[in-house]
């Protein structure tokens, strides 16, 4: 189970969480002078159009004269222009930032997610990782690129019309701005819930998407229990709240509109009054009546913008706070500084320097406990001669992965060491490791693309013949050429494209082209037929041999040809030996032996 | 086109009185927004300014019994006042749409939810053995989404549109024909412009969508395959793929953005020039006195409110597209055939008597899974069902459920023909725990409780003892309350097929049917749920798939098939006298020991 519940975002504002965001805008600083020269322009021709206006009614409507009409239209035109430039910069420069930033955290948390070692793994589902590098990134890209220049939009709209309110007549500006306050504390108020709200919409969504999901997976349970009725009244009972708080949530957004509008309109019969008198008074002109008018409405759209950017920011804490967790967790098994210096790093290997891998590999005193302080292994010995085969059986939980995680270093011991040819593998380099590390699933894990990608990943710089004789080796050279596209095949996501048994035979010729020291394989449990059994337990053989092999093993054919095996309960080793000697001991491997061997023959009779 | 339009009409249906309210509130909303401007004509022109009042005589007299221009000019808070009630009345009107639209939107999307969620269930057994679960899922819930957020929305702004159309024209038409041309000039270019711009982007914004796509492809497959990464020290080859990808997808949306950066320069562009038109010549026109002061702020209100919808009526128009493919493929859903099931008053008890004769049944497509099957079962008896993969033993047994229906012959229950009886009724009779079971996203105990209403804990505990796990959930942190599923603990294949073994165990069916539900928990576990099945009080008829010879040998009787035909059936003692497939696995158990004899001798030559 996940560790991490979806938490709800902190109420405080946590100014320390966004300036380590904002490191990542450190490469867009050219971007962001353009964005804040543009959007201040932008701020300025929305504030000089209502302008243009006054000037058009003071000089040409009211004296009724056509002085300088010819220069006004100039200006005009130069400004729709500047303006269709300006809008034009602006979103394409907001938006290269917005993606730029996607990008470069994106990458990062990529680069950390290559590093962080199993145990975060472990207890990390995939969805939750999902979910952090594609949706949440891509909130944060938003929030920071189109948030930053809204907001410096917002305010420099803001004081610009100030400014220009109060040169024209401040009393007439102050008088307009008195709404202003108000509109402020109700924006806040109003964006905050009406984004909670809609929070919960989206909460209740993916419930009424993951009840779908049941509805439609367990519709043949369903059938079998009669639940029809009682289903319908459960998903009733979803559906009436995502109607609920879907109507609540746009009752919100339908309030604040009409409260804004009502408050803008104050604003505006507080100048037409005032500013009416003003006028019959002749203190002021007729265009600086219309220009305030106009502004009025004008003042409404920053500060709504601002009060949404805000209670955004609030709700991409959250985001923010998952995704930079992850980026900035440190991971559990890394090389200390002077083994790097020695050996290299993920990116340079220092590849001159790597001794060669014999084999030997032994347990000494290992403990092993994971982190919330279940103990796995305690006082573990176990001496591997090069070249050895080793199967572990055992039942799940026994401790088999455990130990086969800490032959390869994807755990470390708590306690004792482990040595690989004498010595502590800590003081080698976790690359020289895994470089000499074969690893099989039996469940095997492919990746998009064709057979031959998929087989060049053992070795990268493989040649194509290369490639064909470990195909061989393991006979899937055949079953290859037998396709359409032979080794161009597809393979589909995963794999989907094969069957099981052909994507277990390319994983072997993956790993036998990597040509590793030390080999693991982790058998499956689920059954195949005799003949795909056969052709696999010959490529096994062919890819055990000469190396050191551990096998978390269930197929007694497999058990058997090793040389020595282990039967693990509770992370104790007890039973010990080969296939002949534990039969005789008529212990825990006798009964698993013989339960196995009429489970194995009995499919076989059954499969034709 | 005009098909998918009437079902989205019927889709409607039901609210159809809140949709129309909504399309008048925000109509109305329209109206008042367009009267505010020519309130402040009227006030800048007439109240403050000198110029003669322009408007119908009914509305004079008002003013004139309100004591006329002068009043108002001394006490010019009465229009600022109307202005504000005005804005207040438009805005009551916003709310009403935004309240009665969300209402029918979301009751129409729960109507839809509804009907969807109830028509899957009743589908036929058949469906959900093919069904495509991630497809039927997007149908479910984004197809409706598409249509839930354009009746909420685009519909209504629709609305809005040909009411600001039909509203401003006119007045428009009425204070000067002039600038009415000029205030509409360039709206069928920008019409245009918006529509093609939308359907020519769709292509860009769908490739921006792929490579998201591809995007969590790779790191989907990187994730799920970290174990692979690291045993082949590939975190590099890795990061260099996940960089190509991320690039792309950066370039391509940013492609998107580029093109909507155009999109919006253009339009502005566009709608600037028409907005200077009218000012300019606006300003022509009223220094040489062809039209008032107040005129021309109307139309220079009215240019802006004018050009918003337009703007949006391209976007509409293709969203509209989109969301009928959605009614399309919502439809789709339902109109697959559901289930057919007879609804009969007549329930009668059912002790657990089943007789197959001459059963046939193939699928669709003509083959025959099941050829002449006949057989007896009495009440209280274990028949036990042996035969290679594709023998057609779970069709066998999903008949009697009424899964699926057979084409010829007969089964008779307590002696009644079972298509005659009420499908439901028969399910509630017939236990079955299916090969691969489901538990739902609750506790365990509510999972466990799931067949039986009102049933109280000690029957729970029974049941999970029976099925042997009651000890397993018990050594669960929150023990019975674990919760499973989805957002729960997961548990193991055996430890489902127990805890769906136990939830059978719950109700007392007179007839109990395991299909091959026992292969995943081992051999003892099998064994210890047999035994506790047999020393139950209440004795079922219960029909047991299974290869293991020791639950076959206790069986009363042995039915074994091949190739959809009944080829053996009788006692264990009867059938290992026979030759066949049942003796064959039974002479498994001496080849066992034979084999062990064998190694240990060889151990012993080998000292």
């Amino acid at each position: 189970m996940s560790i991490h519940e979806e938490e709800e975002y902190k109420k405080r504002f946590d100014w320390g969480l966004w300036k380590r965001l904002l490191c990542f805008l450190k490469p867009y600083k050219k971007h962001l002078t353009i964005l804040g020269i543009v959007v201040i322009l932008l701020a300025g021709i929305d504030t000089v159009f209502p302008l243009l206006t006054k000037y058009a009614v003071d000089n040409f409507i009211v004296p009724k004269s056509l002085d300088g009409l010819w220069g006004f239209c100039f200006i005009y035109a130069v400004l729709i222009i500047i303006q269709a430039v300006v809008v034009w910069l602006f979103i394409a420069v907001a938006g290269k930032v917005d993606m730029g930033l996607c990008y470069d955290i994106r990458k990062k948390g990529f680069q950390r997610l290559q590093e962080l070692s199993f145990t975060y793994y472990d207890r990390t589902q995939v969805g939750w990782l999902m979910a952090r590098m594609t949706s949440d990134i891509s909130r944060l890209g938003d929030t920071i690129a189109w948030g930053l220049v809204d907001m410096i939009w917002g305010f420099t709209m803001m004081i610009a019309i100030t400014g220009v309110m109060f040169y024209l007549n401040w009393r007439l500006a102050l008088i307009s701005l008195t709404v202003v306050p108000v509109l402020v504390i109700i924006s806040l108020f109003f964006q905050k819930k009406i984004l909670r709200s809609y929070r919960l919409v989206r909460k209740t969504n993916s419930r009424i998407t993951g009840a779908f999901n049941e509805g439609i997976m367990g519709a043949k349970t369903t059938k079998t229990l009669v639940r029809e009725k009682e289903n319908l009244r459960e998903f009733q009972v979803i559906t009436d709240e995502m109607f609920g708080s879907s109507v609540r949530a746009a009752i919100l957004s339908s309030l604040y509109l009409p409260a804004v509008l009502t408050l803008g309109s104050i604003g505006t019969a507080l100048v037409l009054w005032f500013g009416g008198e003003g006028v019959l008074s002749n203190a002021i002109t007729y265009g600086t009546l219309l220009a305030f008018i106009s502004y009025t409405v004008q003042f409404f759209e920053p500060v709504r913008e601002l009060a949404r950017i805000f209670a955004e920011l609030q709700l991409a804490q959250a985001s923010a706070e998952r995704t930079l967790s992850m980026i900035e967790t440190e991971p559990d098994i890394k090389d200390s500084p002077e083994i790097i210096k020695k050996y290299g790093d993920m990116f340079k290997p220092k590849e001159e320097n790597w001794p060669e891998v014999k084999g030997n590999i032994s347990f000494r005193n290992v403990s092993f406990a994971y982190k919330d302080g279940e103990k796995v292994l305690e006082n573990f010995n176990l001496n591997v001669k090069a070249g050895e085969t080793i199967a572990l059986v055992g039942e799940t939980g026994s401790g088999k992965s455990t130990i086969v995680n800490l032959a390869c270093r994807f755990y470390e011991p708590t306690k004792g060491e482990i040595l690989i040819d004498g010595v502590d593998y800590r003081k080698r380099s976790l690359l020289w490791l895994h470089s000499n590390l074969g690893y099989v699933l039996q469940t095997p894990h492919l990746f998009s693309g064709t057979i031959e990608e998929n087989i060049r990943y053992g070795r990268l710089n493989a040649k194509d013949d290369e490639i064909e004789n470990a195909a061989k080796l393991v006979n899937a050279h055949n079953f290859i050429i037998g396709l359409e596209n032979g080794y161009q095949t597809e393979v589909g996501e995963g794999g989907g494209r094969l069957s099981t048994g052909e994507k277990q035979l390319i994983s072997f010729a993956r790993a036998i082209l990597a040509n590793p020291r030390i080999f693991v394989l982790d058998e499956a449990t689920s059954s195949i037929d005799t003949e795909t059994e056969r052709v696999i337990q010959k490529a096994i053989e062919t890819m055990l041999r000469g190396r050191t092999s551990f096998i978390i093993a269930h197929r007694l054919s497999t058990i058997r040809s090793a040389d020595r095996i282990m039967v693990i309960r509770e992370g104790k080793i007890t039973e010990e030996g080969n296939h002949h000697e534990l039969l005789n001991e008529k212990g825990y491997y006798y009964r698993l032996y013989t339960n196995q061997f009429m489970e194995e023959q009995e499919t076989r009779l059954l499969s034709v | 086109m005009l098909y998918k339009l009437r079902l989205l009409w019927n889709f409607m249906r039901g609210s159809k009185s809140l949709y129309t309210g909504a399309i008048f509130a925000v109509g109305l909303a329209t109206l008042f927004s367009l009267v505010i401007p020519l309130v402040l004509r009227v006030m800048i022109d007439s109240v403050i300014g000198n110029e003669p009042i322009h408007m119908p005589g009914r509305l004079i007299s008002v003013i004139q019994t309100l004591g006329g221009r002068s009043v108002l000019t001394k006490n010019l808070w009465i229009g600022s006042l109307l202005i504000v009630a005005l804005t207040l009345l438009r805005g009551l009107f916003l709310f009403l749409k935004g309240k009665w639209s969300a209402v029918a939107s979301e009751s129409t999307a729960r109507n839809i939810r509804e009907r969807l969620y109830d028509h899957l269930q009743h589908l036929p057994y058949d469906y959900h053995v093919k069904a495509k679960t991630g497809d039927l899922i997007q149908r479910c819930t984004s197809d409706l989404n598409t249509i839930r957020r354009f009746l909420a929305v685009q519909f209504i702004e629709v609305g809005r549109a040909i009411f600001m159309v039909g509203a401003v024209l006119p007045i428009m038409l009425i204070l000067n024909i002039q600038m009415t041309l000029i205030s509409t000039a360039v709206i069928p270019i920008i019409f245009s412009f918006a529509f093609i711009f939308f359907i020519k982007v769709r292509r860009a914004f769908q490739i921006s969508d792929e490579a998201e796509g591809r995007l969590s492809t790779v790191l989907q497959e990187n994730l799920t395959g970290v174990r692979v990464v690291r045993a082949f020290a590939r975190q590099t080859f890795e990061i260099d793929k996940f960089d190509n990808i991320n690039c792309e997808f950066r370039d391509l949306t940013y492609r998107l953005i580029w093109l909507l950066a155009w999109y919006w320069s253009i339009s502005d562009f566009i709608c600037l020039i028409q907005i200077g038109a009218v000012l300019v010549l606006g300003a022509y026109w009223a220094s040489k006195g062809m039209i008032s002061l107040g005129t021309f702020f109307v139309f220079s209100s009215y240019v802006w409110m004018l050009l918003w919808p337009v703007r949006q009526m391209g976007r509409i128009l293709t969203d509209l597209g989109k969301t009928l493919v959605s009614v399309g493929r919502i439809q789709e859903v339902l109109t697959e055939p559901i289930e057919d099931k007879k609804v009969s008053a007549h329930k009668p008890r059912i002790s657990g008597e089943v007789e197959f004769r001459n059963v046939s049944f193939g699928y669709e497509n003509g083959k025959h899974i099941l050829k002449n099957i006949s057989f007896r079962a009495k009440k209280g008896q274990t028949i036990a069902i042996l035969g290679p993969t594709g023998s057609g033993k779970s069709s066998l047994v999903h008949l009697l459920p009424g899964l699926y229906d057979y084409q010829s012959g007969s089964i008779k229950l307590d002696g009644m023909e079972l298509k005659g009886l009420d499908k439901k009724w028969l399910r509630q009779n017939i236990g079955i725990v299916l090969q691969e079971p489901f538990l739902f996203s609750k506790t365990v105990k509510d999972n466990i409780a799931l067949a039986k209403k009102g049933v109280e804990e000690a029957e729970i505990f029974e049941a999970a003892s029976i099925a042997a796990v009651h000890d397993v959930i018990q050594g669960f942190e929150k023990g019975y309350e674990t919760p499973v599923g989805e957002r729960g603990v997961t548990l193991s294949g055996g430890q489902k097929q127990r805890v769906a073994i136990a939830r059978t165990l719950v109700r007392d069916y007179p007839i109990l049917i395991f299909d091959d539900s026992l292969s995943a928990v081992d051999v003892e576990t099998d064994a210890a749920i047999r035994k506790a099945l047999k020393e139950r009080s209440h004795k079922a008829t219960t029909f047991i798939i299974s290869h293991r010879i020791n639950t076959l040998s206790e069986a009363d009787k042995i039915l074994v098939l091949e190739n959809g035909e009944l080829v053996q059936s009788g006692t264990h003692n009867e059938l290992v006298r026979q030759e066949g497939l049942y003796r064959k696995i039974w002479s498994l158990q001496n080849e066992l020991e034979e084999e062990l004899e064998h190694e240990i001798e060889e151990e012993k030559q080998l000292i």
